[in-house]
This record gives C-alpha cells, structure tokens and sequence, in this order.
C-alpha cells in the first residue's frame, strides 16, 4: 500500500466501524430502547400498604401499626446545603450525614432511599415545616409495629430494615425498607407485608413534578396486607411468661388434635415494642450482644437439652412395640442398674420388690428401663442393628429432625443410631450396656422443647401427631398448608398406649408429680431431671439439672399438650411440673384454684442459681 | 510574489463550510444539554451555551487575524510558538489550576485557558518546519530521535499534569512521520506493542509471554529449515526480539500495577470485560451508550431527550456531547454526523495531498492526524469502544480553549493552503 492511502484507509475502517457500532445500540440491540417506565422524567413513588395485623387463636390482637415517618433522599437532585443547619435539624452528626449520604448515592443516585428512618411524630411535625428548603429531600409516611401486649417477642420477630445483602436477593425490596426479621414476620413476610403501590410522576425536563404519567395507567394501588391469626392462645401465652419469670427455659403446648401451637414461651425475653422506632438498632445491639441471657434465642424451637426421664415413654413403647416386654413382665432394682463393674444409680426407692411398666412410669425408676432398653438392643444379632430399629422408632416421634413446623428458626436435636455410635467407637465394641444412658434420655439424646411437646401430643393421640404450626388462618382466606392437616403416625400400634398412659396418669395420682394434682382434671404426665454440664477450658463441670416435665390432659380426649424445661431447676417435680399443671388448669378451667402454687411459681426465682453458676464457670476458667 | 488583497482568496470553501455545520450542529447539542426552564435568553454569559457563542464570536475575529497574517509567518516563527507553548506548559507547574485532579489550566477570572490545546498547532508547526528543512530524512536515526524529541517533548509535559490522554494525541503524529519517510517497522513495533500489552492486561504477563516466545520461536524454526543462510544472518537479532518483548512485556505488568493509578486500571478492565460496574467508573461509558441507544432510529427530537435533560451523562456538554445528538437526533443523527467527518477529514487529506511545499504538506498532514485522532478516541469512548480518554469532539464540546485550539489548527492549514497558487 503507498504511503498515501494508509490514512484515507483508516479513516475509512473507523467510520464504517462507528457505523457499525451505532447501528447496533441505536438500531438493532432493543436492550439499550427503554421502557416509558423506565423514562428518566418520569419518577416512582411507592406507596406502603397497611402491614396485616397479626391476631391470637381467640381474635385477641396482638400486633397492630402506628405511623411513622422516613425522611428520604433523592441523591442525585440533592443540592449544597447548610449542614450544621440541616443535622441539626434531623438531630444527626456530620459524619452520620456524610456516612448515609455516600452509602445512598452508590447504591443508586436516582432511586428514593431511605435518609434517617422512623422520626417520631414530634420531629415530623417540625421537620415537614423545614425540609422544603433541602433539596432532594422528602418526608414519606410509613407504618410500623406496636404491640399493645408486650408479649412473645421471640414468636412474633421483628421488623428491621432490609440490608445489601437481602436486595441483591430480593428485587422486591429496596435499600431501608422494613422486612420481617425472625419469627412469625419473617415467616409470613410476603402475607403480612401485601404489595406496594407505585405511582408514576411525570416531571417536566426541569425536574418538576407536573402530575400523574400518562393519566395513571402504570400507577398500582398498594394492596394491603393479609391479617393473620396465630394458633396461640395468647392470654395462656402471657401466663406462662408470668410463671416463667426469673427462670430460664422453654415451654410449649400443643392442641393434639391439630398440631396447632397454643403457648411458645422462651424466658428470658424482652419487651417487642424495644425493637420499634429509632431506638431500635441500639437495643437490638444489646439484645443481640447478651451472651449470657441470650434474650434472642427462642428457647422453645432452639435450646437442645437432654430429655431426661420423659424420654422413657418413648423406650416403654417400642419395648411393648418389639414384643421385649409386657406390660406385666417385673424387673427388679437395688439403687440402680448394674452392668459390668459398673451401675447406674436410681432414686426410685424400691428395693428388692418387682417393678412392672406401671410402677416404672410413676416412680421413673431407672433400672426398669434400662432392662428394657437393653432387651430392645440386644433382641437383635448386633448391637448396630438393634441400634437402628431403636434409632427408628424414637424419630418417628418427629425427634431428632426439624419438625417442619412454620416458623424460621430451630434446632434439629439428635437421636444417636449406629452410625453415630461407630464413629464414636472406630475400633467397635460398643453394646447396648455402652449406651445405656439412652435408656433415661440421657447420653447422646438431645430434644428441644418443641419436640417433647410433639412427642407428648403423639401419645395423647395414641400413635399420630400433626406437625406443629402457629398458623391459624390468613383472614379471608380459606387455603390451608395439607401438611399440617395429614397425621404423622409413629411406628408404634395404637393398643401399646394405654398402658404408658395409665403409667402417666399414675404419676399425678400417686407418683412423682403427685404434689401437682389437679381436681377433677384427669391429667398424665412425665417428670423429669436431665444432668446436664459444660465444658470448660476442658474441664467438665456439672450444674444443676435441668427440670422437665411433659403432660396432657384431659386422659380421654386430649385437648392440650405440654413440654417444659425450666434451666438448671433441678428436680421435675420442683418447677416444670406445678407449671405445666397451672397451664392445664388455666386452659381447661380458665381459672386457678390453687394460689398458693401459682403465688409459689410466679415469685420463684432461679436467679441466684445463675449467678452462682456464671461465678463457677469464671472460677474454672480463671483456674487455668 | 503578489499580496493578496483579500483575506478569503483562495480559501478552501468547502473545509470553511464543514467547519461552520459542526461549529452550529455543536452549539445547538450544547444548548440542549445544558439549557434550564428559568433561562431564555440565548445570549447570556451565565450559561454555558451564552459562553459558547461569545466563544465563537472570539474565534471568528481569531479566524481573520490567521488568514490575515502572511504565509511565511507561520513557516519563519513556528520555532518561536513551539518555545512558548512549552513555555506555557511548564508555567502550569507553578500557575496552574487543578481541576478533577490535573493541573492543566490558567486562571484569568472567571475565563480559563488550557495551554495543551494550543501546543497542539504549536507542535505541529515545528515538526513542519524541521521536516521542511533541506536534507532531512526519516530513514536516518538522528533525524528520527530529532523529530521524536520534537513530538515527544510537549507529550511528556502533559503526562506530567497529569493528563496522559491528552498527551496520547502527540504519539499519534507518528502517522505523519510514516507518511514522509520513517520506516514501515516503527508502525509494526508501535502496533505489535499495542496487541502485546492488552493481551498482557487480559491474560497476565505469563501467559502473554509463553505466547509471544512461541510464536518467535516457531518463526525461528520455519526460517531455520526454509533458509539456513537468512536464519544465520539475522539470528542474532532474534535474541534482541526475544530479549526486548519479555522485558515489554514485564514493563507493561508493572506499568500498568504499580505506576497506573487505580482509575486508569479501572478504566481499562471495565473497557477488556474484565470487570463490570455499573455504578463507579464505568457509569459514564455505560449511561452514554444506554443515551445514544435510546434515541433510536429517528430519535426523540430536539430538545426532547429526557435522559439529556436528566443529566443522565455526566460531562456531556463536553467530552459526551455526541450523546445529545444521539439521543436527540436518532441513528440518523449519529450516522450523519460520523459521515460529515468522515468526509471532512477525507477533505482535509485531500487539501493536505495537494500542497507543494514541504512545510505546507507536513503540517497539514499533522491537522489531519490530530483531527482523526480526536474523532477516533472521541466518539469510540462516548459508544463504549475505547476507554475513557477524557478528550474533546472537534468543535462540537464545549470549551473556549478547545474550540480556539482547533481553530488555530484548521484555519492555519486553510491560510497555507489558499498560498498554493502563488508556490509554483
């Protein structure tokens, strides 16, 4: 090529390649033609619907809204302002100003993000007098929570406001909206929330906002939220949080005959409306950061804690189940259960005469059901199998797996089988004596009180249980989830009940929790006292033991079923019993007859116990 | 030789009419993108547009004075106006004005001036006069390092601003030089070294380096058993190839980590693919193609572009300003124009072919180097081809300095040219 034409040449080549290119974005690729929504005179405002209302079993309201006001910022029409003027006004510093401008405009420069959230009705008044003079910003008019009970915070959640991380998720959303954190408003977020509304505003090429686009054709009306009621019956919710006070613990009732959730009560907790309004992200800080009280944690769905002795039931019936034992077959007890060299103890206190199923159950004697254990294990040819026909057994109790149950939080609890076992003991040689301690639910058996009270519910209804839910009904709304309605029967046939049942109803009538009788109602029960330890710098120290019980009643026809676990309370009989009995007979009678325990419960206080216990834990950790 | 008694005589009419379209296209894209509903008045110094008119009014009366001005001015001082736009240059170093983070500017009120427009025509003038002197040749090394230190000089001023992309203009001269005589192996080494240092960002220097040594070698091999005897003669250059690509190569990775500021890096990985960002520095580029794209065929009319008027793009009354018109005015728009300057640079390569005199020819061809230059880099930038070289469209930008600057160029090339007829 001569010298001459290189350039006419690469003039040529790069025309025709803008060509090109312009041909392609403003001809061909439709992705850079915009939507008239997407128009940039055109601007959308949201507008938020009424979040449902959130109701109790009985109609009883327990979460409600009350108005709160946003300011909002468009960044990219903010003007110079006066700061010192401006944070003053909004009661900021400079650096929070700064901070929240930057972090707004990169997240968009034209999108409305929230500036400061939720100011008090107080602030409102004066700021919608001033804000005129700000450019770019703007007060819009949100609703938030209030809770007129002040109760059940870890069941309902929170609302918070929608972090990075859920808008990359979720489009829906967009930067400083409120979305449901935890509990019910988690779990029925997209019910209880309905839908905003957009309205699009045309503006002229000065930026002004002359009127609705297009007449309004885009526009959405919000629609409102689904108000909801709860399964809980929530004034034996609140008295089960006036029992519980200053003791920690979980407690759950269930109706056996739908699974519904009457009472989820995890103490301590902490008053819902802390976790509304401006002064939320502090509290929820010191909510968050109380590792000793963990007031966050719902004990109910989410503490694991040895069963203890109610786990028995559970080995009474597959014994009666794979035939090992009848209800008449007698084991006999001397302070414990020997095997090998070794024993375990038992404080039942019947030394030397035949113990049958019935006296086993009432007076929770250990030996009895470590025989039993021990004959299911071993009626098979190896330890391994009779491990998992039992492994079997006890998980169609609904332990040792998430329930399914409608809310977002829990724990899985755990149910050994032999896989466990042959990871614990690489070189074999582990029996049924090995794992004895299954036998009183304790050993590797972990449950939450969710699922006790589950298991409890499959015995009420002599083999089947509904999988637990706090979801009543969505108001006006007749759909319902077919798996909270379908039984889950366990493996054990319904004529082995019985006799477990008379064992339970014993334990009121004459055994452990005889103390906690109530007239006139037929209630059956288990008691029980789970070891429980820690450790520490490696060192294993004991603390007192947790105090459980399960029950129903009535007997016959089962209307409510109970799991408590009371922290380190130490006997069955001392704290979970009386609880649980006050429970049934405030929801049977709707009244309580015996002051005196009621007075008794309520004013009891474990406190120093876990003062005690946090000045062991320091000491042995000191020690090192 | 005759005086010429008119200024106009012999003045290239058609460059003088593409000159009067763009300067009108251009003040009507700057008034959409900067216009406000409370100011109506055209002519008002508040607003960029009123700026603008005031600006080419300057320029007219600049346009008489260069016509007016003998030939051999330009040709005897040229010398003189390389000095002082040097001059100029270094004086930023101690006068200047910084804005957005280089100090490119002169202050007098509130009028600014940039210095680096002017050395443009300055530069080309000198290397027209040196390459016009007798005996000159681009084949010899001394007058290749010479007319290098010529270009080369105010390229690196600038860089030290710092404003590498306006300096970028100057490398490109090097068109020019090929034109009257440097060897065809500068443009291949200038060429290869481009392809070598973005497949070096793209794929990292090791790869790019196990790449170029392969192809060497197997080059090496195919001359061994083609022609033993050219394989004997040259292989000690072959070690000079190896040894200077690995050390390219290595600079390139170390330019581009350790002395390239993060917004130039950014620059470049969002342009490779290698990084997408919607929102920080690619937002420009993005909102500028997304702009044009919306103007569609015919586009949305004048003064009708909303995301013109949303201040979508930033800077676009001047390095985006092709955005208005492509939103405003459709492909049609976009077309029409590409082709103008198309055509206006093939005017200008014609106008240049036909001077007689050396230095009427090497300077002409260096307006339209310059101008081609600002055209590619320009325009490629504002549809999302090239990276974001922050340099002005010919006439159409907003900007007194610009604009004069550009003016100087053409119609210095206008008054050479319209003396052809007196050069016999």
């Amino acid at each position: 090529m001569p010298r001459k034409s290189l350039l006419y040449f690469l003039i040529i080549i790069v025309g025709t390649i803008f060509l090109v290119r312009l041909f392609y974005i403003q001809v061909f690729a439709s992705q850079y033609r915009q939507s008239p929504l997407n128009n940039s005179a055109v601007t959308e405002k949201y507008v938020y619907p009424n979040r449902g209302y959130i109701y109790d079993r009985n109609g009883k309201l327990i979460v409600t809204n009350q108005a709160s006001y946003d300011v909002m910022i468009i960044p990219k029409d903010v003007e110079p302002l006066d700061t010192l003027e401006f944070c003053g006004l909004l009661n900021i510093s400079k650096q929070e100003f700064l901070k929240q401008y930057h972090k707004t405009k990169n997240y968009s420069p034209r999108i409305p993000s929230v500036f400061l959230a939720q100011v008090s009705k107080e602030d409102y008044a004066y700021l919608q007098e001033k804000l005129y003079k700000y450019k770019g910003f703007y007060i819009q008019k949100r609703n938030m929570r209030k809770y007129p009970l002040n109760t059940s915070s870890n069941v309902l959640g929170y609302l918070s406001e929608v972090n990075e991380r859920i808008l990359l998720k979720n489009p829906y959303y967009n930067l400083g909206e409120l979305i449901g954190y935890q509990g019910v408003e988690k779990q029925y977020e997209n019910v209880l929330r309905g839908k905003k509304g957009v309205r699009f505003i045309q503006k002229n090429r000065f930026n002004k906002e002359i009127g609705a686009y297009k007449n309004g054709i885009y526009d959405t009306l919000p629609k409102p939220g689904n108000d909801i009621y709860l399964t809980l019956d929530i004034e034996l919710q609140q008295y089960v949080e006036a029992l519980m006070s200053h003791k920690r613990g979980g407690v759950v009732a269930i109706e056996p005959s739908s699974g519904e959730i009457l009472t989820l009560v995890s103490t301590p907790s902490y008053n819902p409306n802390m976790l509304v309004g401006r002064k939320r992200s502090k509290n929820s800080l010191t909510l968050f950061n109380d590792t000793i009280k963990k007031p966050m944690l719902n004990r109910g769905l989410q503490a694991q804690y040895p069963p203890g002795s109610p786990f028995k039931l559970v080995n009474a019936l597959i014994g009666l189940q794979e035939n090992v034992i009848t209800p008449d077959n007698t084991f006999y007890c001397y302070h414990g259960y020997r095997y090998g060299s070794r024993k375990m103890a038992c404080h039942c206190g019947i030394v030397g005469s035949p113990i049958n199923l019935n006296l086993g159950i009432y007076r929770s004697c250990n030996s009895y059901f470590s025989n039993v254990y021990r004959r299911i294990i071993e009626k098979y040819d190896s330890p391994s199998e009779g491990m998992d026909v039992w492994s079997d057994h006890v998980k169609s109790f609904g332990l040792g797996n998430f329930l399914g149950y409608d809310l977002p939080s829990g724990q899985k609890g755990l149910v050994p089988d032999s896989k466990l076992y042959k990871r614990m003991y690489p070189n074999g040689g582990w029996r049924a004596v090995t794992t004895i301690s299954n036998a009183i639910g304790q050993g590797e058996v972990l449950t939450t009180p969710i699922q006790l009270a589950n298991m409890t519910a499959a015995i009420a209804n002599r083999g089947f249980y509904f999988i637990p839910h706090i979801l009543k009904s969505i108001k006006d709304s007749t759909s319902f989830v077919s798996k909270y309605r379908d039984p889950m029967y366990t493996t054990i046939d319904k004529q082995h009940f019985e006799p477990v049942i008379e064992g339970m109803f014993d334990v009121f009538e004459k055994g452990t929790a005889r103390m906690s009788k109530v007239d006139g109602i037929e209630i059956c029960g288990k008691t029980g006292t789970s070891e429980n330890s820690k450790r520490i710098n490696g060192e294993k120290v004991q603390f007192t033991d947790h105090s459980i019980f399960v029950a129903f009643a009535p007997k016959d026809d089962p209307k409510i079923a109970i799991a408590v676990f009371v922290e380190n309370g130490y006997w069955g009989s001392r704290w979970a019993a009386p609880i649980a009995s006050l429970m049934i007979e405030k929801y049977l009678t709707g009244q309580i007859k015996r002051d005196w325990l009621e007075k008794r419960i309520m004013e009891g206080s474990l406190e120093e116990e876990y003062s005690n216990q946090l000045q062991i834990e320091s000491y042995v950790a000191k020690k090192e | 030789m005759r005086r010429r008694n008119n200024i106009f005589k012999g003045v290239d009419w058609l460059l003088v009419g593409f000159y009067l379209f763009f300067i009108f296209l251009g003040w009507l894209s700057i008034y959409a993108a900067t216009y406000t509903e409370d100011q109506t008045f055209v002519f008002n110094l508040a607003t960029k547009y009123g700026k603008q008119i005031f600006f080419i009014l300057l320029s007219s009366v600049l346009i008489i004075f260069i016509l007016a001005i003998d030939r051999k001015f330009y040709e005897r001082y040229s010398g003189i106006f390389y000095l002082l736009s040097l001059l100029s240059l270094i004086g930023l170093f101690i006068f200047g004005k910084s804005i957005n983070g280089a100090t490119s500017w002169y202050h007098f009120g509130s009028f600014s001036f940039q210095p680096s427009e002017f050395a443009k025509a300055a530069t080309a003038l000198a290397l027209a006069n040196y390459l016009s002197e007798r005996g000159m040749d681009l084949k010899k090394l001394p007058t290749q390092l010479r007319t290098f230190a010529i270009i080369l000089l105010p390229a690196l001023l600038i860089t030290l601003q710092p404003d590498p992309g306006s300096a970028l203009v100057y490398i490109f001269l090097i068109f020019v030089l090929y034109r009257f005589g440097l060897p065809l192996y500068y443009l291949v080494i200038g060429f290869v070294a481009i392809i070598l240092f973005i497949v070096t960002l793209y794929y990292g220097y090791i790869i790019t380096l196990i790449i170029a040594f392969t192809l060497i070698t197997a080059f090496l091999i195919y001359l061994y058993y083609k022609n033993k005897l050219v394989f004997r003669r040259n292989w000690m250059k072959f070690i000079v190839i190896y040894i200077f690509s690995g050390l390219f190569i290595f600079s390139v990775d170390y330019v581009f980590n350790s002395v390239f500021e993060q917004r130039h890096r950014d620059r470049f990985d969002i342009l490779l693919g290698k990084k997408t960002d919607m929102q920080g520095i690619g937002y420009n580029t993005a909102q500028s193609v997304i702009t044009i794209g919306s103007g569609g065929v015919i586009g949305k009319g004048y003064l009708q572009g909303d995301r013109t008027q949303g201040d979508f793009v930033p800077e676009q009354e001047t390095d985006y300003i092709f955005s208005t018109i492509g939103e405003e005015w459709g492909f049609l728009g976009t077309a029409f124009v590409v082709l103008m300057f198309v055509g206006f640079l093939i005017r200008l390569l014609y106008v240049a072919d036909r001077q007689k005199l050396m230095f009427s020819k090497v300077y002409a061809y260096s307006v339209v180097v310059i101008f081609f230059f600002h055209f590619l880099v320009n325009v490629g930038m504002v549809i999302g081809l090239l990276p974001t070289i922050g340099i002005p469209l010919p006439f159409f930008s907003y900007g007194g300095s610009s604009l004069w600057g550009f003016t100087l160029l053409l119609f210095i090339m206008i008054r050479l040219d319209a003396d052809r007829i007196y050069d016999w």
